[in-house]
């Protein structure tokens, strides 16, 4: 696999070379932060296009289609109205926190995005514990929407914040239990080390039951993390309105909006990750011509593929199944999901203790 | 009829009787409790379910028919309330033994000012409390000054209101509370996608469990009975298009065959059947609309656009007859405006082919869904009494276990020479209701399959007077529309333009029966309740 | 034809128009031009215009309506977003239930004196740019209902109305009709300078104290 460390060092190579160290840091830190910033606006843009698409496909309908080719530029569009729409600025409601939620959301988003390897090399940033970082970070989500809930001074924004606190607090357990259980597998808690780990067979394959189970918490958990359907009850639509964000306007709105997306990029990408082997490619053992050819289609486009088809899974739920009631939902995760993962993590020490895997 | 006459003289000697239609009882106000009682509770008579309280003003005094029906022996009787006094009418209410009548009686008290001693919640209903006058009066006065269109907020209070006689027969006003002072009230509505229009729920809560709910209604009212009583005969018509939007066919064909039978109008068979075959055509319509907002309100969105795929195919065809996708106006007095379009018969059959498979596309996708079960089954429980009691009627009526059908029940038009099944459930959950609506459209299939072959031949329009004049009288129709039981009740003075013209809508029963059912569940359980209900707004509000 | 005459004239017409619909196609162009003219009676500035033209290439491809409905044309327009119309080839479909995240209100149904104050509200908390369609003969004159004690007698006296769609309902294919006239209406909108802006808000508080509420 190309190892994409080798461009950055040597870019880091050529700055130090011209120019001091703390400003090749500086001047690295700029790079990075726009081309993150880009990617993030890009990768939401396109996942709203896709999610367009994708619901218009289920629903026997064309979808966005007028708006550029095929209407590809129809989200760009959304995002230059949304830029200049009027911020209202509201009486009676807790200014500072108001304006804070939104940015907490995406700040969230935003973090952990820096422990998520791209291909070989292709991270921003190398932990040795980087799933743990990446979980630790994904958690401050929760408190923006809870404020964004609260400082509205909204009684139906107040519902959903507190539905939407129960409901990732609950589930981030189950989510970070599965990963538990991959983790325990791989035996590191790098991000990068994970992935290595899975050169010749996937750990969803590798790990067979216990992986596979996690693999199912972890798609389910993952979904309700995100808020989306049929898990979408903080901002369940025919019953709260817009739920936590009933109040935001303009680009605060669009900020949650982005999040969703980003968020569902984060999900399905850490799943592509744990299970799927990230960047490495398909390899079937014996299949020597095979996996040549598998090995030339580059590692960034078997992780973009791989967290794509795992996000069009998850789109499959939103538009398949209805909500699901707040109590229902708790129970869900309480007295299933969390004693089967407990279970799961148990079987898969006895499955790396016996050493019974590929 | 007569042993029921006989009896009831018996016991209320005061009581006199007017021989019609229906039987009527005329009853001083002081008997009214008691005739009321005796006539419910009475195991001979069973009068069960208050079918409506038409207020009614005959300029020298003011009062309110009731229309009761028995469904245990399926016979009808209505009563008749008088009262002279015009500045302070009052009259008994029966809101301990019906509680539909409670919100029949607030909704006689809006439009008449007639108040009604002993009911609980003698508010005004469609209109605001600041509200000058009482509009169904013939001495109402219309000026738009009195009572102007504003864009302040309307006031509001949670006093309501019930009215007591004191020992020496005074008249007492008592104010009560409608939320305790520290409840969570949550205002739901007018503009509120769950609500199916522009309805208003203030909701107490509990964390996530509702407590009360107080239903504000009136956001839509238009005043269409009013209106009627300035048009012709042909002229009212139009509007029953405008209030169940979906049930249009089944409204026009109620008011029709109520003016038709005032006038002793035969229309033909072809006509009958034509009328037949769109009632069934929109219920279907109506119903797989049912099914697509149900499950988008539960969150399974896609399923919208499955089922309006069928009512597209239905709208078709109604267009190519009838001219129009949804305001039809096709039933017309004597007959029907245009006649079938040739296609009629193929486009139909071509429809009646894809409803089963479509169906049972409904059933793997949303009915088997086990998240859909868990939301459905055992919310928003109604039994049959309480069904009876709130006159629910239609198809969630009969999820409860009540055969309300009035096809089957006094069936009209040609319904009695067709086979086909009352759709009844017994478990009067949300899921029953929803099941019930799916099964009825099979049903509703199954009707126009033994129609469609056999469209008689025949002239489309009786011969009806250019200028057509209701001798003096009342008359009173009821018939199946999508949502349960329509009635309209004319009274006609002899000339052109009815005297009073009301309307029996069924969703009103259907929006005051939400608090009642909602208590004690979850804010979710809420839209579930609400949604498989299935009222239309415009049609409650008329 | 009168598009030629303008052009003798030294004045250059744009054809506003919305993709996939003909600019000839448009039944009343008179009225956009004379709009157009009057906007840009004192010429654009390049660079400002250039802005405004990607501003409003966004804004008029992305409008999103307010879930509103109170009567028949809700249904129809229920029936615009569902598979046979599809509103989403233009991107209209994500309807908003919040008004502060929507573009525009379709103001589909009749609008009765009760509901006045609770419209009106849903106006004023709609986010600028804001516009409103009256669908349907109740909402623009107050329709079958118009004599009625209880009807406003048309949407207009409530807030600024953009676009007018007749019909009792008014079909599927109307209501798109009249949301590309809104698109294009918004086409030839200027951003900077203020024009289309109506007082800001220190003003419009000042006219319009609110009272305290809890």
């Amino acid at each position: 696999m190309f190892d994409f460390s080798i461009i950055t060092n040597w870019l880091n190579n050529l700055l130090n070379s011209y120019m001091p160290a703390w400003l090749t840091t500086t001047v690295e830190c700029v790079l990075i932060g726009v081309g993150l910033l880009l990617a993030y606006a890009l990768l939401a843009l396109f996942y709203i296009y896709f999610e367009r698409k994708v619901c218009a496909a289920f629903q026997c309908r064309l979808g966005p289609d007028r708006v550029g080719y095929h209407g590809l530029l129809q989200s760009f569009a959304d995002m230059f109205k949304m830029l200049i729409k009027e911020l209202i600025t509201l009486n009676h409601i807790d200014r500072f926190l108001f304006a804070l939620a939104p940015y907490l959301v995406i700040i969230a988003s935003l973090l952990a995005f820096a422990v998520l390897p791209w291909g070989n090399g292709l991270q921003i940033i190398d932990f040795n514990i980087g799933i743990f970082f990446l979980i630790a970070v994904s958690s401050i989500g929760v408190l923006g929407i809870l404020l964004a809930g609260w400082s509205s001074n909204n009684k139906f924004t107040l519902i959903g914040a507190l539905r939407s606190g129960a409901q990732m607090i609950s589930y981030e357990l189950s989510i970070g239990l599965s990963i538990l259980t991959m983790v325990a597998f791989a035996g590191t808690m790098s991000v990068p080390g994970i992935v290595e780990a899975q050169k010749d067979c996937w750990f969803i394959f590798a790990g067979h039951v216990p992986a596979f189970i996690a693999f199912v918490i972890y798609l389910i958990a993952g979904t309700a993390e995100t808020n989306r359907g049929p898990f979408d009850l903080p901002e369940a639509e025919s019953e709260l309105t817009a739920g936590y964000h009933t109040e935001y306007s303009g680009i605060h709105f669009g900020f949650f909006y982005l999040a969703e997306y980003l968020n569902l990029f984060i999900v399905s990408g850490v799943a592509s990750l744990m299970f799927f082997g990230g960047w490495m490619p398909f390899h079937v053992a014996g299949w020597d011509g095979f996996n040549m050819v598998m090995d030339y289609i580059p590692g960034i486009v078997w992780f973009l593929g791989k967290a794509i088809v795992i996000s069009f899974i998850i789109i499959w739920f939103k538009w398949t199944f209805p909500r699901l009631r707040i109590d229902q939902l708790l129970n869900l995760e309480w007295k299933y999901l969390l004693p089967i993962n407990l279970v799961n993590l148990v079987l898969m020490t006895l499955v790396i203790a016996s050493g019974f895997h590929f | 009829m007569a042993n029921i006459q006989d009896k009831i003289a018996n016991l209320f000697p005061e009581a006199t009787f007017e021989e019609g239609e229906f039987l009527l009882i005329n009853i001083p106000d002081e008997k009214l409790h008691s005739l009321a009682k005796t006539l419910r509770d009475d195991e001979e008579l069973a009068f069960d379910y208050l079918v409506t309280i038409v207020g009614m003003d005959w300029t020298d005094s003011l009062g309110c028919v009731y229309y009761l029906t028995s469904t245990k022996h399926n016979t009808h009787i209505s009563i008749k309330v008088s009262t002279t006094d015009r500045e302070n009418p009052t009259i008994t209410s029966v809101a301990d033994l019906w509680k539909i009548a409670c919100i029949y009686e607030r909704e006689v008290y809006d439009f008449f000012g007639i108040i009604f001693i002993g009911n609980p919640d003698m508010r005004r209903l469609f209109l605001n409390i600041d509200w000058k006058g009482f509009p169904l009066r013939k001495d109402y006065d219309t000026n738009p000054e009195l009572n102007p269109v504003s864009i302040e907020n309307e006031r509001q209070s949670d006093d309501t209101y019930n009215y007591t006689r004191d020992e020496n027969g005074n008249i007492v006003k008592n104010v009560t509370k409608v939320f305790n002072e520290n409840d969570f009230v949550v205002n739901i509505g007018p503009q509120h996608p769950a609500t199916h229009g522009v309805l208003r729920f203030r909701t107490a809560v509990d964390g996530e469990i509702v407590k009360k709910i107080d239903v504000y209604m009136g956001y839509i009212h238009r005043g269409v009975e009013k209106l009627c009583e300035g048009l012709t005969y042909p002229q009212t018509l139009h509007y029953m298009d405008r209030l169940d939007y979906f049930s249009a066919h089944n409204y026009h064909h109620g008011l029709c065959l109520c003016i038709e039978k005032a006038a002793g109008i035969q229309v033909s068979r072809r006509v009958e059947v034509i009328r037949v075959l769109m009632d069934e055509l929109s219920r279907i319509a109506s119903h797989c609309l049912f099914i697509g907002t149900y499950c988008m309100d539960l969150g399974a969105t896609t399923m919208l656009f499955y089922t309006l795929r069928v009512r597209e195919q239905i709208l078709d065809i109604m267009e190519k007859t009838c001219g129009a996708r949804m305001t039809f106006n096709y039933s017309c007095i004597g007959g029907v405006m245009q006649d079938l379009h040739p296609d009629f018969v193929n486009d139909v059959k071509a429809l009646l082919a894809v409803i089963p498979a479509n169906i049972k596309e409904y059933n793997t996708l949303f009915t088997g869904n086990v998240i859909t079960k868990d939301r459905l089954e055992g919310v928003g429980v109604l039994s049959r009494e309480d069904a009876i009691s709130y006159g629910v009627t239609g198809p969630s009526g009969r999820a409860s276990g009540w055969a309300c059908d009035v096809r089957k029940t006094d069936p009209y038009s040609i319904y009695s020479e067709l086979d086909f099944e009352e759709v009844l459930a017994t478990e009067g959950d949300s899921m029953a209701r929803f099941k019930c609506r799916v099964e009825e459209s099979t049903q509703s299939a199954h009707i126009i399959e033994q129609l469609i072959d056999n469209i008689p031949e025949g002239e489309i329009l009786a011969k009806v007077p250019k200028v057509l004049k209701l001798p003096e009288g009342h008359w009173f129709q009821l018939v199946e529309g999508c949502r349960g039981v329509f009635g309209v009740y004319i009274e006609s003075k002899g000339t052109t333009s009815p005297y009073r013209l009301k309307i029996v809508p069924p969703c009103l029963n259907l929006a005051s029966v939400v608090d009642h059912i909602t208590e004690g569940s979850k804010i979710a359980d809420l839209i579930t309740i609400g949604g498989s209900l299935d009222y239309i707004v415009p049609d409650m509000d008329r | 034809m009168e598009v030629n005459e303008l052009e003798k004239k030294g004045t250059v017409v744009e054809k506003i128009t919305t993709k996939s619909m003909p600019y000839e196609a448009f039944k009343d162009n008179e009225y956009i031009e004379k709009l157009v003219e009057e906007l840009r009676a004192n010429g654009t500035n390049v660079i400002v215009g250039a802005f405004d033209k990607l501003i409003n290439w966004g804004r008029s491809n992305s409008i999103w309506p307010l879930t509103f409905a109170t009567s028949c044309c809700g249904i129809e327009f229920v029936s615009l977003g569902a598979a046979r119309f599809d509103m989403a080839r233009f991107g209209w479909e994500v309807a908003r239930a919040s008004p502060r995240q929507a573009d525009f209100m379709m103001v589909a149904g009749t609008i009765v004196n009760r509901m006045v104050p609770v419209f009106r509200r849903l106006y004023d908390q709609l986010a600028e740019p804001k516009y409103v369609i009256a669908c349907g003969s109740c909402a623009i004159s107050g329709g079958p209902f118009r004599k009625s004690y209880h009807v406003a007698k048309g949407i207009e006296e409530i807030v600024p109305v953009d676009v007018f769609v007749p019909g009792c309902p008014p079909r599927p294919e109307a209501m798109i009709y009249g949301i590309m006239q809104l698109s294009r209406k918004i086409k030839v909108e200027k951003f900077f300078g203020g024009v289309n802006r109506q007082e800001n808000r220190e003003e419009y508080l000042k006219a319009h104290p609110i009272e305290e509420q809890n």
